[in-house]
């Protein structure tokens, strides 16, 4: 399966929910333009809903970190909600469990996001 | 039980790669997390050696070992390419490096393996994979030729 991605708004925060696989390849160019898109059209307050990611590859975090400094250096935020036991080991293997902002809870996490 | 496959340098190979090792993980009785590290690693290993082994290129070909001992799985991947330094790696757990793109495929698939070898051929590197069946963990293990 790969992935998929909807985007919608809540209370001025990009909220994307993706689902599949983000692996080398088509899910991680999507991830990428995806990212390149919303900061281009001025979404920089970004909520990436990761529930429904089966799978992710080193390629996938990897794409996922280059989310995270591109949002970052365009002078906006980039959070991670909804972490699967499989996408939270990886993170926490990595060491990219410290780096990531995680949230569980999607009203807090947009809550969470400077004003 | 072995069984061996030579594929091109391709994505789909890459993919196939997984699904292989994802069947033969599950035909030797391996719990589900385990099957999912060993899956993990063979892809991970397929990517270096179709993307940075043979760069794609359709004139080289990567081969699959795949080995039921009794005691464990033993899997082997090897490219024809370049040749690959384990040890000039970097560290993708050093401050520096935690925001870096790439560089986490070696470092996983020794984090989900109990033993990993890595032997430069001529030309190309192979690259060992051992899971034990029963839990007989020989984490950290690893050397390089």
């Amino acid at each position: 399966m790969t992935m998929k991605s909807s985007t919608r708004q809540v209370d001025g925060i990009t909220i994307v929910d993706l689902s599949g696989r983000i692996t080398l390849g088509e899910g991680s160019v999507v991830l990428r333009d995806l990212v390149r898109d919303l900061l281009g059209k001025g979404n920089k307050k970004i909520l990436l809903n990761l529930g429904d990611v089966t799978y992710i590859d080193s390629s996938g975090i990897g794409e996922l970190v280059s989310a995270f400094t591109t949002v970052r250096n365009g002078g906006g935020e980039l959070k991670l909600l909804n972490l699967t036991k499989k996408v939270h080991d990886l993170l926490q293997i990595t060491k990219l469990y410290t780096v990531f902002d995680i949230k569980d809870d999607e009203a807090a996490a947009v809550q969470s996001f400077a004003k | 039980m072995r069984v061996s496959y030579r594929m091109d340098s391709t994505l789909e190979s890459v993919n196939q790669a997984e699904e292989v090792a994802t069947k033969i993980a599950a035909k030797i009785g391996f719990d589900e997390e385990d099957i999912n590290r060993i899956s993990m690693a063979v892809r991970e290993a397929a990517v270096n050696a179709v993307l940075h082994g043979n760069a794609y290129d359709p004139a080289k070909k990567v081969t699959f070992g795949f080995e039921n001992t009794g005691n464990s799985l033993v899997i082997t991947v090897s490219d024809e390419g370049k040749g690959l330094k384990p040890e000039a790696i970097p560290d993708p757990l050093k401050p520096e490096n935690l925001l870096k793109q790439s560089g986490r495929g070696i470092f996983l698939i020794r984090a989900f393996m109990d033993e990993v070898r890595i032997r430069t051929l001529e030309p190309g590197t192979e690259i060992t994979m051992i899971k034990n069946v029963h839990g007989e963990s020989a984490a950290g293990k690893e050397e390089s030729k």
